[in-house]
């Protein structure tokens, strides 16, 4: 699939935000003493941010953004709608949160209260977005059970990064230091299980089905049907050689995994540095990310994309 | 409206005859013809005259080669929206832009409220959706609704615009929830195929399958050999005697 | 009948006829506010019945392309540069009124007149032989003369469109070498029906695409080899005498006598009685006139003639050829690389499905000598071949081959074989004569008949005293005595060398010929800018040329005559030229202006009348000087009267209509036609539809017709006279004898018997330097070369690959989209190639006329047609490989001077990227901006009025 930079950046840009939202949500009661309302602010300000942002970039990939507000409609059975609808739903909560937390201060339950709605609103917005792709029977790289917790998980640990490098801006030891890493870890193992199930699939989709003619005998494209590539071509026909995949899933490794763990393995045992590094390791992290998810697309092949290139999926 | 209707009687669609198409691209010019003036239209080009042409097309002919040495054939294979039943790509719509007609099951896009998120396209296995850059929404077959409900036209002419050009009666049109329809009719006789059917889209349009070819291949094949008449040993005088005495 | 929906400002239907190629399918343009809504096939056209192709259902776009010339244009810059300055229609007429005056009273050979594919013939040739110039043809000769020459000779009709299959009764049919043709429609149509039926096709083709695709049984043939697959499928015939013994005796000269007195004047000829009737020999043994109905003649025999001399029968001769193990089906399956079992099997098929049919129409018909018939009895097989065939060097004899083949089965319209099309079948060859001879070329003076026609003998070339040819094309020389319809393809060479003279100015017509209709283009293009060295001049002074787009043949000229769009004209599809008839029925056809002209250009045959009026042609002005048909083209359509009550078009003919095919014109023809669908048709009498050669009622009704001269019977020339005729020459006899450098070419492809040679390029250079055919076929969704301005067709073919055979590419080591070099004896091209299965593994080939000159038809420069389109006539040789005198003959057929585009032989190689492309031509002035978008018809959904 064509790896459409807008939808990337709105993928991983509001996995951060509502990465650190579920945390935000869990963590929130385990804090101890009343929350610190500038680290609320600067965190619920960047995950704001990174939502809205995505949210709007998200927007550029559309034809017709003005009629955007249409997405929401038909929650009854598309995922993008619901993904739309929650959206909404959770940037509301978010705005109670920021309302209750660093603006109001209002009391411990009821922020840990609106925290809460808002964690798990945000959790199933990121589950919704991974169903859009989940859903989609003819991409095999996407419709198979690892692709949600593939989102979820990466949106955790980004969160997770990302709440640590509020809590060193902001001078504020929120999260245990051990969660981020954990959740880095286990985004990690969790995508390497998506690697390996996907890699491994063998479709039942061949040319032979897509053109019924596969009981005749193998069957070669000859010619195709323009001489010119057209849209299902350049949207689904987007290629990316095993060697330059195998490249690339090693950068976003080291970058979106192997990076932030050394670093925030080296701050702590040069506590000079500790500071630095969880500054940053969020935002090297993701850069990775932000490869892993240009693979996410890069990677995926459609099989309407057989009828051009018989070895296409 | 996004959600899929209970499938009604009547499933308009069309069934394309593989061993007979040439592969003239008839269908898909004059597809392209009729709807980008019409109801579903313009269907946009882009650089046209320049380096990389494009445009948006309801209707695309494959060619394809199939098995090897005298066993292989050619075959020629248009492909265009086969009003699925289970049209994922209306039900991944988050507008209710794309959907499915309950009366007759024919898959539309109301262009009016589409956003272009594209995501449909995503969602049909056939390729059979097209983006209009231009216009910014998706574009795809129609079933030529805007002729085959036209009361303004004569009756044998209310047929889909790539039906009524195809220079080999290569495609049919009709209702293929009838099973006494023609169409229906052709696909027990012919076998028709659904594409992709583990994809569990369950298309109304079928393909008939290109017949068997090569040496044995009609009921010519049994005709007699034919067996000299020249009388052993007697060469051309020979022969000519039987052709005089014959 | 399409009746006209009554004219509204908002919407309204205009039926014209299709020109986006020559198979002139009837339309209907639904138009909307004036502008063009969609264009469909018009269901009660007799030629495509409702259907329309992809170029046709294109046609809005080409009447749109930005390529569309908008105005005169007077060259500034060297030739072939393409700057141009607009100039006025005054100027322009001015300039060529005055230089073709000063030709027309000195020399009027001076000027040549040629033109492509246009369907305007009964005009040009007509306007031709008006001005006095025997410099006039159109594509035929580079096209498929030999099928036209070849039926012609044989049976009065052809392949081509002068006939078409039975449809409706045929059985089995045999298909060579056709990719597309030019009835595309109508034969895609056919193939349906066959289909249905559940009739056998077999295509026999090098290549497996389009039709060869849906056969029943693909043949792939080596390239050239045709002639002995069906010399072998006779031979296996003749050898079970599964033969039509009744046809060939009654039908044909099979049984006429020959006289075989080697040496003699006469030898080979045709024995005749003081009267000239052709005789036979019967049973008894006793000689006789032929078709004499008390007796019944014998195919075989030796005749003793009155004279003392020996005669036999022609059957005998050809049996006598056929039987011979040179055509057994083992010894040819090596050169066709088709097995002997597959030719023993189709040989079978064919003789069974020809006389175990049941097929007998219950129509009882009389023929020529007054025999009553109850029925018509069927040979269901029927046949058809293209370009595949006569597009080599030895097409004419293959073609030949295949209606000897025909006239074996008795298919010959018979039920369930290949029919006739009226005005088809005229006599064989049709007695029409080329004028042109020296004497017949006076100044000021129009020739004495067409320039174009049929010889049957030294007597009708068109040749001086020495030999030396008459014409500039060399057509009717010793170098191609039947070139029946010139040979195009050598006039710039031709007119280059100044061979056999120099002219003044070339005048062509809708013919690419700097670029895919020309063979040799590197020399084509350096010759058309080409000066004297002497002088300074170029070495042709002038070149007009008129075309509606910015071709690439454009930058080439002095002076551009920019034509309308077929949509923008009146043009007249005539009985005189190439029919749209059909085999029930015959018709011709008219197309009208749909939408006005917005450009300075003008239909070119309204220019060609005012030219011709201008320079006062006898038949272009009255006595008084004036224009005789000032209303120009229409009024020429309705009013030019070829022979008394004989003109362009045989519909509504006579003041009130009253008439049909003859009688005076009609002022209100055209618009009878208009409320008809632009097309008239009427049907031959039902027991007229069969054995139209020999068929009573057919010969009186197309006598009627003015078809016909007289209601004589066609009979089929299994054994050619004519041909004898120049063999006798060559040997020495009669008073006009070849120069000698011909006789033995005339001696030996003259053969009035049909036979196989192998094609000459692949004859001269041995298989071992160049061991690959290389063909190309017609994309049934492009024109030539005029497709590409089309944005919707460029989109579907903007460029071509090079089809190598899996095999062969894999033991070459090419992969799918590597580059290769092709080389020829006379260049090299670079291709991207692809693999495939269903090809001849000796062949590779491409889809012609794709590749275009870099800046032509108003693409951008980068165009893929330009970088990565290829065209194989860089390759192909005008010449064949000189002879040991350094002689060299045309690549083309030695009988009708066919160019032989498919006998091309290359060698390939695998190279790292293509060659650079040659240089862009520039951009005549005038042509409109290039959008960089299209939404072509968006407005008429907005409007929301129904189409
Ligand atoms: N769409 C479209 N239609 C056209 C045209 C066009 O450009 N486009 N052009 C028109 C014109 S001008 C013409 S002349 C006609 C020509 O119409 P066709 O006769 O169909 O011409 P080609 O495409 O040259 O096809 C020749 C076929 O012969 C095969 N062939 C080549 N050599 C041999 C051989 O030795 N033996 C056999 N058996 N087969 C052989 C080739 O593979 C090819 O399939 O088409 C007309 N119609
Ligand atoms: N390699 C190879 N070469 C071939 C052949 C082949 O098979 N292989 N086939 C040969 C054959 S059979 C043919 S017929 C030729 C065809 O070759 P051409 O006769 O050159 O055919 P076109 O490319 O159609 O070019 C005709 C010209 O007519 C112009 N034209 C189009 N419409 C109009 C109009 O309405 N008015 C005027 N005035 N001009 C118009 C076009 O712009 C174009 O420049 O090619 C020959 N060349
Ligand atoms: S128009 Fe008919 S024959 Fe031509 S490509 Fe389409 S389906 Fe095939
Ligand atoms: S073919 Fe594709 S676009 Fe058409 S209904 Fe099926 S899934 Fe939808
Ligand atoms: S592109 Fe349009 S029709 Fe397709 S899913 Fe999006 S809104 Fe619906
Ligand atoms: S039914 Fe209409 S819209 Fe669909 S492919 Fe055919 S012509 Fe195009
Ligand atoms: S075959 Fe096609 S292009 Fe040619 S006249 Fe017919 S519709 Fe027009
Ligand atoms: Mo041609």
């Amino acid at each position: 699939m064509h790896p459409a930079l807008s939808v990337i950046l709105f993928t991983v840009a509001s996995g951060i935000g509502y990465g650190m939202l579920m945390l935000l949500a869990l963590f929130l009661p385990l804090a101890a003493g009343p929350a610190d309302r500038l680290f609320g602010a600067v965190s619920l300000g960047l995950a704001l941010a990174c939502i809205g942002g995505g949210l709007l970039s998200s927007t550029a990939h559309l034809g017709r953004p003005e009629r955007a507000w249409r997405a929401f409609t038909q929650w009854r059975s598309s995922w993008l709608s619901r993904e739309g609808v929650l959206a909404v739903l959770s940037l509301v909560a978010i705005a109670l949160l920021t309302l209750a937390w660093p603006i109001l201060a209002a009391p411990v339950e009821c922020i840990e209260m609106t925290a809460a709605i808002a964690g798990l609103l945000s959790a199933a917005t990121v589950a919704a977005t991974a169903m859009i792709y989940r859903s989609l029977k003819p991409i095999a790289r996407w419709h198979n059970r690892w692709t949600v917790p593939c989102y979820l998980t990466i949106a955790l640990a980004s969160g997770g990064l990302w709440l640590d490098w509020a809590g060193a801006a902001t001078g504020v030891d929120f999260l245990p230091r051990a969660v981020a890493p954990i959740l880095v870890l286990l985004a990690a193992v969790v995508k390497a299980l998506y690697w390996r199930h996907t890699d491994g699939l063998k479709s039942a989709t061949t040319i032979g089905t897509a053109t019924g003619l596969g009981a005749l005998g193998q069957v070669r494209p000859l010619d195709p049907p323009h001489t010119a590539a057209n849209y299902i071509m350049k949207e689904m026909g987007f290629r990316i050689a095993r060697k330059h995949a195998a490249k690339l899933r090693r950068i976003a490794g080291g970058l979106g995994v192997l990076a932030p763990l050394l670093l925030v393995i080296a701050g702590g045992m040069v506590p000079a540095l500790d500071r630095s590094a969880v500054l940053l390791a969020a935002p090297v992290a993701t850069i990775g990310v932000l490869v892993e998810r240009w693979l996410f697309f890069a990677e995926a092949q459609h099989v309407a994309m057989l009828y051009y290139k018989a070895d296409a999926v | 409206m996004t959600t899929l209707p209970t499938p009604g009687a009547v499933r308009l669609g069309l069934v394309i005859d593989l061993d007979i198409c040439v592969g003239c691209h008839a269908c898909a010019v004059n597809c392209k013809e009729w709807n980008t003036g019409g109801n579903a239209g313009p269907l946009s080009d882009y650089q046209p005259y320049e380096a990389q042409p494009d445009g948006v097309w309801f209707n695309r002919v494959h060619s394809y080669e199939v098995g090897d040495g005298p066993a292989g054939q050619t075959v020629h294979f248009p492909r265009s929206c086969l009003h699925c039943d289970n049209a994922e790509c209306v039900t991944v719509c988050p507008t209710g832009a794309s959907l499915k007609r309950a009366e007759d099951g024919i898959v539309l896009i109301n262009e009016d409220v589409c956003i272009g998120c594209k995501l449909c396209s995503w969602a049909c296995p056939y390729g059979a959706r097209e983006f209009d850059e231009d216009v910014g929404v998706m574009r795809k077959c129609t079933l030529c609704v805007d002729r085959i409900y036209d009361e303004a036209r004569p009756e044998a002419e209310r047929v889909p615009a790539c039906v009524s050009t195809c220079p080999a009666s290569a495609r049919h049109f009709g209702d293929l929830g009838d099973p006494a329809s023609d169409v229906s009719r052709m696909v027990a006789d012919r076998e028709g195929m659904a594409l992709m059917p583990e994809l569990g889209y369950r298309p109304t349009n079928r393909y008939l399958p290109p017949r068997a070819k090569g040496s044995g291949c009609s009921a010519h094949a049994k005709s007699p050999a034919l067996e000299p008449v020249m009388p052993e040993g007697t060469g051309f005088l020979g022969w000519l005697d039987r052709l005089l005495s014959a | 009948m399409t009746a006209e929906t009554e004219p509204t400002e908002e919407a309204r239907t205009v039926t014209t006829t299709c020109y986006m190629c020559a198979c002139r399918c009837g339309i209907r343009v639904h138009l909307q506010g004036g502008q063009i809504r969609y264009i469909d096939g018009n269901p009660d056209h007799p030629v495509n019945k409702g259907v329309l192709c992809a170029k046709g259902s294109a046609g809005v776009m080409q009447h749109l392309s930005p390529a569309r010339l908008t105005a005169p244009l007077k060259r500034v810059g060297p030739r072939g540069s393409g700057e141009f300055v607009t100039i006025s229609w005054d100027e322009a007429l001015e300039t060529v009124t005055e230089r073709l005056r000063h030709i027309r009273a000195t020399d009027p050979r001076r000027l040549a007149l040629y033109t492509g594919r246009d369907q305007s013939q009964a005009l040009t040739g007509w306007w031709a032989s008006q001005f006095g110039t025997p410099n006039y043809a159109a594509h035929g000769g580079f096209c498929s003369v030999n099928m036209a020459a070849a039926g012609l000779y044989t049976f009065g009709g052809s392949f081509w469109e002068f006939g078409e299959p039975d449809w409706e009764h045929s059985n089995y049919f045999l298909l060579f070498g056709v990719a597309e043709d030019h009835g595309s429609n109508p034969l895609k149509i056919g193939l349906s029906r066959l289909k249905a039926r559940g009739a056998k096709i077999v295509s026999i083709n090098p290549i497996r695409t389009g039709y060869s695709a849906i056969a029943d049984e693909w043949l792939g043939i080596r390239p050239g080899t045709d002639g002995l697959l069906v010399a072998s499928l006779i031979r296996e015939l003749l050898r079970a005498q599964a033969i039509d013994k009744d046809a060939l005796t009654q039908t044909s000269n099979a049984a006429w006598l020959v006289i075989d007195a080697p040496g003699a004047a006469d030898d080979g000829l045709i024995a005749r009685d003081e009267a000239g009737h052709p005789l036979t020999l019967d049973a008894a043994g006793k000689v006789g006139r032929a078709f004499d109905p008390d007796r019944t003649p014998v195919l075989g025999g030796t005749a003793t003639l009155a004279d003392g001399r020996r005669a036999v029968p022609s059957f005998q001769l050809m049996a006598a050829r056929f039987l011979d193990d040179r055509y057994d089906p083992e010894t040819v399956s090596a050169e066709t690389g088709i097995e002997a079992a597959t030719i023993r099997r189709i040989a079978a098929e064919l003789a069974a499905a020809a006389f175990s049919s049941q097929l007998e129409l219950p129509i009882p018909w009389t023929d020529w000598r007054g025999v009553r018939h109850e029925t018509m009895i069927g040979r269901p097989v029927s046949m058809h071949a293209m370009r595949g065939v006569s597009a080599h060097s030895n097409g004419f004899h293959t073609c030949r081959l295949i209606h000897l083949l025909q006239m074996l089965l008795g298919t010959i319209d018979a039920p369930g074989g290949f029919r006739y099309k009226p005005p088809y079948p005229k006599p064989a060859p049709p007695m029409v004569k080329p004028a042109g001879k020296p004497a017949g070329v006076v100044p000021n003076w129009p020739l004495t008949g067409p320039p174009l026609g049929f010889p049957t003998g030294p007597e009708d070339l068109l040749v001086e005293k020495d030999g030396t040819p008459c014409r500039l094309d060399k057509a009717y020389s010793w170098e191609a005595p039947l070139a029946a319809h010139g040979l195009m393809h050598l006039v710039i060479r031709n007119a280059w060398a100044g061979d056999p003279y120099p002219i003044d100015t070339l005048f062509m017509f809708m013919a690419n010929m700097s670029w895919n209709s020309s063979m040799a283009l590197g020399e084509t293009m350096r010759m058309l800018t080409d000066k004297d060295d002497a002088t300074g001049e170029h070495r042709i002074p002038f070149i007009v040329y008129s075309d509606a787009y910015a071709s690439e043949m454009v930058a080439y000229a002095d002076l551009v005559l920019p034509d309308t769009t077929y949509l923008e004209r009146h043009d007249c599809i005539s009985l005189l030229d190439r029919p749209i008839s059909d085999a029930d029925g015959a018709a011709d056809s008219i197309r009208r202006p749909v939408v006005p002209v917005e450009r300075d250009v003008r239909p070119f045959q309204d220019v060609l009348i005012e030219i011709g009026a201008r320079i006062g042609l006898p038949g272009l002005v009255r006595e008084d000087g004036s224009p005789r048909y000032p209303g120009l083209y229409p009024d020429y359509i309705v009013n030019h009267e070829r022979a008394p009550g004989q003109g362009l078009l045989a519909g509504w003919r006579g003041r009130d209509a009253e008439c049909e095919a003859l009688g005076p014109p009609n002022p209100n023809q055209l618009e009878a036609y208009m409320a008809n669908g632009c097309f008239w048709r009427t049907e031959i009498p039902s027991e007229a539809r069969y054995f139209k050669h020999v068929n009573q009622a057919y010969l009186d009704w197309a006598t009627g017709m003015g078809f016909i001269a007289r209601p004589e019977p066609v009979i089929h020339q299994l054994y050619t006279e004519s041909l004898q005729r120049f063999r006798l020459a060559a040997s020495g006899h009669g008073p006009i004898q070849p120069p000698d450098a011909h006789r033995q070419r005339i001696e030996t492809y003259f053969d009035p018997l049909p036979f196989w040679y192998p094609p000459f390029e692949a004859a001269a250079l041995g298989s071992l330097e160049f061991p690959l055919h290389a063909l190309t076929q017609r994309p049934m969704a492009m024109y030539h070369s005029w497709g590409s301005q089309n944005a919707w067709l460029r989109q579907i073919h903007g460029e071509n690959r090079l089809y190598v055979s899996r095999a062969r590419a894999e033991a070459q080591g090419i992969a799918d989209d590597d580059w290769v070099r092709l080389t020829s004896h006379h260049g090299t091209i670079t291709a991207q190639v692809r693999l495939m299965e269903g090809v001849n593994p000796d062949t590779v080939w491409t889809w012609n006329a794709i590749g275009k000159r870099s800046g032509a038809w108003n693409l951008a420069p980068d165009a893929a047609e330009a970088t990565r389109g290829f065209l194989m006539n860089h390759l192909i040789s005008d010449l064949l490989p000189p002879k040991a005198g350094g002689y060299r003959y045309a690549n083309a057929d030695p009988v009708t001077g066919q160019a032989a585009w498919y006998d091309l032989k290359v060698r390939m190689e695998k190279v790292a990227a293509p060659d650079a492309m040659l240089p862009a031509l520039g951009l005549p002035p005038g042509l409109a901006q290039r959008p960089g978008k299209l939404g072509y018809g968006g407005w008429f959904a907005k409007k929301k009025v129904p189409a």
